[in-house]
């Protein structure tokens, strides 16, 4: 159960920032960001699907009694035929979504978008390279295949964060804003969830905990590069690992999941 | 002959406006023009693309990553900005071009190939 769990989470971690980055299809302020935003949020809910495939398989993998127990989101229980990653995706209520509080909040202004993935970009990428060696080969082919994209998306909000950063009065105070704003959202990326505390001691995942050092690292080397201050606050703002989302999720889910409960396994 | 510089792809722009120093007013404030040459792939020229807009040249080299490239169109590519293109003037094209039109002994077709050349 705790296996599913932990590729839920990485699944959800990797849908709902790509719904977030989605969101600004036809709204960037340039056509060429706009593209470049699309392509990662497709390259996550990419990533996504091949996860709740995967995660699917394990859930058809359960006896029956923790089948039932798996999830409490009643649509999801009336699955008539067997669940899979549009069902996954589509049909559980907020409660059962273990992304981390990060990727739920909101685009804001530019410098936020950027902020958000920055902090989770820098995360994913050691997370990804650990999980490319791990003895869980579909995780690892997922992984790898991933890490390429992963990259990428890296580089494009490391330097968005200098180029903000240390570009114009206004456009470093909106980028110095957005990273105190999101901060205390990134602690939980290194508190284990039992999920990970699973993967971790069945020697599939890395510990979390030990990624927060490299994590810290390379954030403070842009942040000094993009003359921002690195925020001394450390309270940790917690739950999503868990299903405790702020209120943004539910509204995430009532656009991203309109489709499949209005229309129910509509193909098209 | 009367020399000036004409930048590629927007010739008579500049001309309607006046004068090269004044641009029309909205675009001051904008990234300037890259023009942009893919790769299609390892042992082929670079062609030209298209352009995009991009405020250095490591963003536009990702946005004809994220523009051009997004259906596996190429393995490299060159930015350049665009003012740094000198064009030949549409004008004088007739000047330029049109003479080799009838000097079709400059096309190497008069030779035969030995077959085990294969295709050239």
């Amino acid at each position: 159960m705790h296996h599913l769990y932990y590729i839920l989470q990485l699944a959800d971690n990797a849908l709902i920032l790509g719904q977030r980055l989605g969101e600004w299809c036809g709204h960037a302020p340039i056509l060429e960001q706009d593209i470049a935003l699309t392509n990662t949020s497709l390259d996550d809910i990419g990533q996504a699907r091949s996860l709740y495939q995967y995660a699917a398989d394990l859930f058809y993998a359960l006896p029956e009694a923790e089948k039932k127990a798996a999830f409490s989101s009643p649509l999801l229980q009336q699955v008539a035929g067997p669940v899979d990653e549009d069902s996954l995706a589509g049909l559980r209520d907020a409660w059962d979504f273990r992304n981390i509080l990060l990727v739920e909040q909101p685009n804001g202004d530019w410098a936020q978008t950027v902020a958000r993935s920055f902090f989770f970009d820098i995360f994913q990428f050691l997370l990804y390279t650990e999980l490319s060696k791990s003895p869980d080969f579909r995780l690892a082919a997922i992984a790898e295949k991933s890490l390429k994209e992963v990259a990428y998306h890296k580089r494009w909000s490391s330097e968005w964060v200098i180029r903000l950063g240390d570009g114009t009065p206004e456009s470093h105070r909106r980028m110095q804003d957005a990273v105190e704003k999101l901060w205390p959202y990134t602690g939980e990326m290194f508190l284990p969830s039992p999920g990970e505390t699973f993967a971790f001691e069945a020697g599939i995942a890395p510990d979390v905990a030990s990624l927060s050092d490299a994590w810290r690292a390379e954030v403070v080397d842009i942040l000094q590069q993009a003359t921002l201050q690195v925020p001394d606050n450390n309270w940790i703002q917690q739950g999503g690992k868990e299903g405790r989302h702020t209120e943004h999720l539910g509204y995430i889910l009532s656009d991203l999941q309109f489709m499949q409960r209005a229309y129910p396994g509509m193909e098209w | 002959m009367k020399y000036s510089l004409q930048r590629y792809g927007d010739y008579g722009d500049r001309e309607a406006a006046g004068s090269a120093q004044t641009a029309p007013q909205n675009t001051a404030a904008e990234w300037p023009l890259w023009e942009v040459f893919i790769r299609s792939k390892a042992g082929l020229d670079h062609k030209h693309a298209g352009s995009l807009h991009a405020a250095d040249a490591r963003m536009a080299i990702e946005n004809a990553r994220d523009v051009y490239t997004r259906r596996m169109e190429g393995v490299s590519s060159w930015v350049v900005e665009s003012q740094h293109i000198h064009a030949s003037d549409p004008t004088e094209a007739g000047a330029l071009y049109d003479p080799a039109a009838d000097k079709i002994y400059r096309h190497p077709t008069f030779y035969t190939i030995p077959d085990e050349v294969g295709h050239m």
